[in-house]
């Protein structure tokens, strides 16, 4: 592969509430296996890419915890490897990320090192299979300067939480508008870029140079009728999970046959770090109806229409009902719970009642744990 | 200079032929267990656990999987730098090449492996058990003893004995008596099949004896240890331990597996078991399933009824089948309508639609009575099973079968079908 890669994971989303306060984006986890940046590290490992950096700054902690070890996603190597770029202090610059651009010129040595030809740049908070080197073939065959990964929602989806782009009929951008208050288009920008990594370098400096930060502000919209500016559309699943609501409904797509076909089961994999744990195991009451359940669970009580991530402890005479349980959660007996997204790590108490009335609840409860 | 205080060197490469066609491909030690794990994962683990980082593992017999398993052994944190696993099979020598004629000779072929980490002690393991056990804790008992050899023994009922290695130990554990399998066992104490060797004594022990024909542990090197008045002490253990050499054995020890609270229980935070996983995704359970009182591994889908049994990862299980007292392993596929009882299907075999297993009288199968038993149906991995046929107790199954094979679509208690040919 003749490109590097550059995962943008150093954000949160005021929009994701408590859910992110311990945690960074790219660190939620996802259907009861994953985590948000699998989904970049492997598109980048099965494209062949052979070195990615990552760059995190919110609730780094979270990332780089995942990250321990690249050998999960087959980048322990020693030509190229997984490289994690945090905020550092140096002799020119003592400044945070302050923006995507920003970080990118922050690391712009390691760039500047590299000798790839090429730079696919990506968020860590999608959810979504791709092969790159099919968007650098169409970059190369459209001589753009920068492709843009760009999906159309379906109607009546809610385009104004992303960047929107209008093409002519070359795919060439004529209008990109960032978080509109109104959308003019449903067609959006998946934060998935193609670009030359020597336009990458200069384009990166000169914005530094203006003191702007912005990949999309200051790079793209600025840049769109100077520099050929591309949008190549995907038809797949692709999922972007920064919102409350987006999270739960991107969890609860896995229900879906055809959503746990394309991530499970077709060719490539999905990696992740695996964890040791034993089985699932279902106890004498367990009923558990259209539910995906991780490893190390054990089940004594009802689960309908529920996530269920790694860990999970349903006490006796539980109901779950659409709900998004993350890892390592506690329910005490006779708990009722709809309509929620638990906190990693949770312990429920016995008899209690969460119900997400007109929209999904996030509970976040750090009680003592007991039993177990 | 490299030096590491212990080592193991764990026996991996028997076939363990009472599991029947269960290991017609693979080594015994790479029969799946508990779902997700290989028999061979407790070992390791425990070795790990143990803080022992350097582990010869001896293959002979199909290795394949057991290779492929365990690779350079990142899922046991023994990916190292010095030490770390190290798969030793059987090799040519300019002298004489032969296979591994017995356990001794097994080890006695490595002590150039053994000889490069210059190590104090020596554990042996065999690969066909299933315990937790802390080996650091024994070989504080061999220094604090300064023992010659430490065998792991453990209390078994008396009547059973005479199936094992006896020792007679005085108070102070030191062993007076070795008995191999006697008429009369003096004891109830039962070899593990667990050594701790002080490095100098199993070495010389293994050069004196090298001429002799498949020289063995139980049979030559602990007798001639102790002919020679070396200390030897015996480690007793009271925790979980089960040999899973038959078939009804390895079936019992996976079904107590899902009991509520499982005497070996996999779900503890402490001495965790680890293993090669090959399926991350979850597990779905559909909208018509009942599930009740099983273990269900990662990315198995299941749409029909589990009742008691053990399913590995990648398992399907189709609409209106019941499954019930049954170990199901890795990628194994079950159609609509089957009804299953009290069967071990292996890896990756397919079973079609309306398929009955486990049904008709407890006749003893005809071929091999001592393997194939307790009622059981077991068909050996790659199998393909057409639909509509129906299986009784105590019978074999092994390769792509179509309905041809089966007499009026059945096959009667105590018969025998292996067919050749792999599936396409």
């Amino acid at each position: 592969m003749r490109a590097v890669g550059i995962i943008l994971a150093g954000g949160n989303s005021r929009r994701m509430l408590d859910l992110t306060s311990r945690r960074a984006t790219a660190a939620m986890p996802i259907a009861a296996s994953y985590r948000a940046i699998d989904f970049a590290l492997s598109n980048m490992s099965n494209s062949h890419i052979q070195k990615v950096a990552v760059l995190t700054q919110y609730n780094a902690r979270s990332v780089n915890e995942h990250l321990n070890s690249s050998k999960w996603w087959d980048f322990g190597r020693k030509q190229g490897g997984l490289y994690i770029f945090t905020p550092t202090i140096t002799a020119e610059n003592g400044y945070w990320y302050r923006g995507t651009a920003d970080a990118i010129y922050q690391n712009l040595d390691f760039l500047k090192r590299c000798h790839e030809p090429y730079v696919i740049i990506s968020s860590g908070d999608a959810v979504y299979k791709l092969d790159y080197n099919k968007v650098l073939e169409y970059h190369i065959a459209k001589k753009a300067d920068i492709t843009v990964v760009c999906k159309d929602l379906e109607a009546g989806e809610d385009a104004t939480r992303f960047g929107t782009v209008r093409m002519n009929e070359s795919a060439r951008i004529e209008a990109f508008e960032e978080k509109p208050m109104v959308a003019h288009s449903q067609t959006i920008s998946t934060g998935i870029y193609i670009i030359r990594r020597r336009q990458l370098i200069d384009l990166v400096e000169h914005c530094a140079e203006e003191e702007r930060h912005d990949f999309v502000t200051d790079i793209l919209i600025r840049y769109k009728n100077l520099k050929k500016i591309y949008g190549y559309k995907i038809n797949s699943y692709w999922s972007n999970i920064s919102t409350v609501e987006a999270y739960y409904h991107t969890n609860m797509d896995f229900l879906k046959p055809e959503v746990r076909n394309y991530f499970f089961k077709e060719l490539p994999p999905v990696k992740s770090k695996v964890s040791d744990l034993p089985p699932a195991k279902y106890n004498p009451g367990a009923v558990v109806k259209n539910s995906i359940i991780g490893s190390g669970s054990i089940i004594n009580g009802t689960v309908e229409n529920s996530i269920l991530f790694k860990k999970v402890f349903v006490g006796n005479n539980c109901v779950i009902k659409n709900s998004v349980i993350l890892n390592d959660v506690y329910l005490g007996d006779n708990t009722y719970i709809e309509n929620c997204i638990i906190e990693s790590r949770d312990t429920i108490r016995a008899n209690t009642r969460h119900v997400g009335e007109g929209g999904v609840k996030v509970v976040v409860e750090k009680n003592e744990r007991y039993a177990l | 200079m490299i030096k590491k205080e212990m080592i193991a060197m764990l026996l991996a490469g028997g076939q363990g032929s009472r599991l029947g066609v269960l290991t017609a491909k693979v080594a015994k030690p790479a029969v799946a267990f508990g779902g997700k794990y290989r028999i061979i994962d407790f070992p390791l683990s425990n070795c790990i656990n143990s803080g022992v980082d350097t582990v010869g593992v001896l293959t002979q017999y199909q290795p394949l999987r057991l290779n492929t398993h365990i690779g350079i052994g990142i899922p046991w944190d023994l990916d190292r730098n010095v030490g770390g696993v190290t798969v030793l099979p059987p090799y040519e020598k300019s002298t004489s090449s032969e296979w591994y004629t017995g356990t001794a000779n097994a080890i006695y072929q490595n002590l150039d492996y053994m000889e490069t980490y210059n190590p104090d002690y020596v554990l042996i393991l065999s690969g066909d058990h299933i315990y937790k056990m802390d080996y650091e804790v024994m070989l504080d008992f061999h220094k604090a003893n300064q023992s010659d050899v430490t065998i792991a023994a453990m209390p078994v009922p008396i009547e059973e004995a005479s199936r094992f290695g006896i020792v007679v130990t005085d108070e102070a554990s030191r062993i007076k008596e070795f008995e191999e399998k006697p008429e009369r066992p003096s004891s109830n104490l039962a070899s593990m099949g667990i050594y701790i060797f002080s490095w100098p004594v199993l070495k010389d022990a293994l050069l004196k004896l090298s001429e002799q024909p498949n020289c063995d542990f139980g049979k030559h090197i602990i007798p001639y240890c102790h002919e020679n008045g070396k200390r030897m002490f015996a480690y007793e253990y009271n925790g979980y331990w089960k040999d899973v050499g038959t078939l009804s054995s390895y079936w019992e020890a996976n079904m107590e597996l899902i009991d509520i609270i499982p005497e070996f229980n996999l779900y503890e935070e402490f001495w965790k078991i680890y293993t090669n996983s090959a399926n991350i995704p979850p597990q779905y359970i559909s909208k018509e399933a009942v599930i009740d009182r099983c273990i269900i591994s990662n990315g198995s889908e299941i749409y029909g009824e589990v009742r008691n049994s053990v399913l590995g990862g990648g398992v399907t299980v189709g609409k209106g089948s019941i499954i019930r007292d049954s170990i199901i392993m890795r990628g194994v596929t079950i159609g609509d309508n089957c009804v299953i009882d009290k069967a071990i299907i292996a890896e990756d075999t397919e079973v079609g639609n309306d398929v009955v297993i486990g049904i008709g009288e407890d006749v003893p199968n005809m071929e091999k009575p001592g393997v194939y038993g307790g009622g059981l149906a077991t068909i050996g991995e790659n199998s393909v099973i057409p639909s509509g046929v129906k299986i009784s107790k105590n019978t074999a199954i092994s390769g792509v079968t179509s309905s041809e094979d089966y007499n009026d679509g059945v096959l009667a208690s105590g018969e025998t079908l292996i067919k050749a040919g792999e599936r396409i």
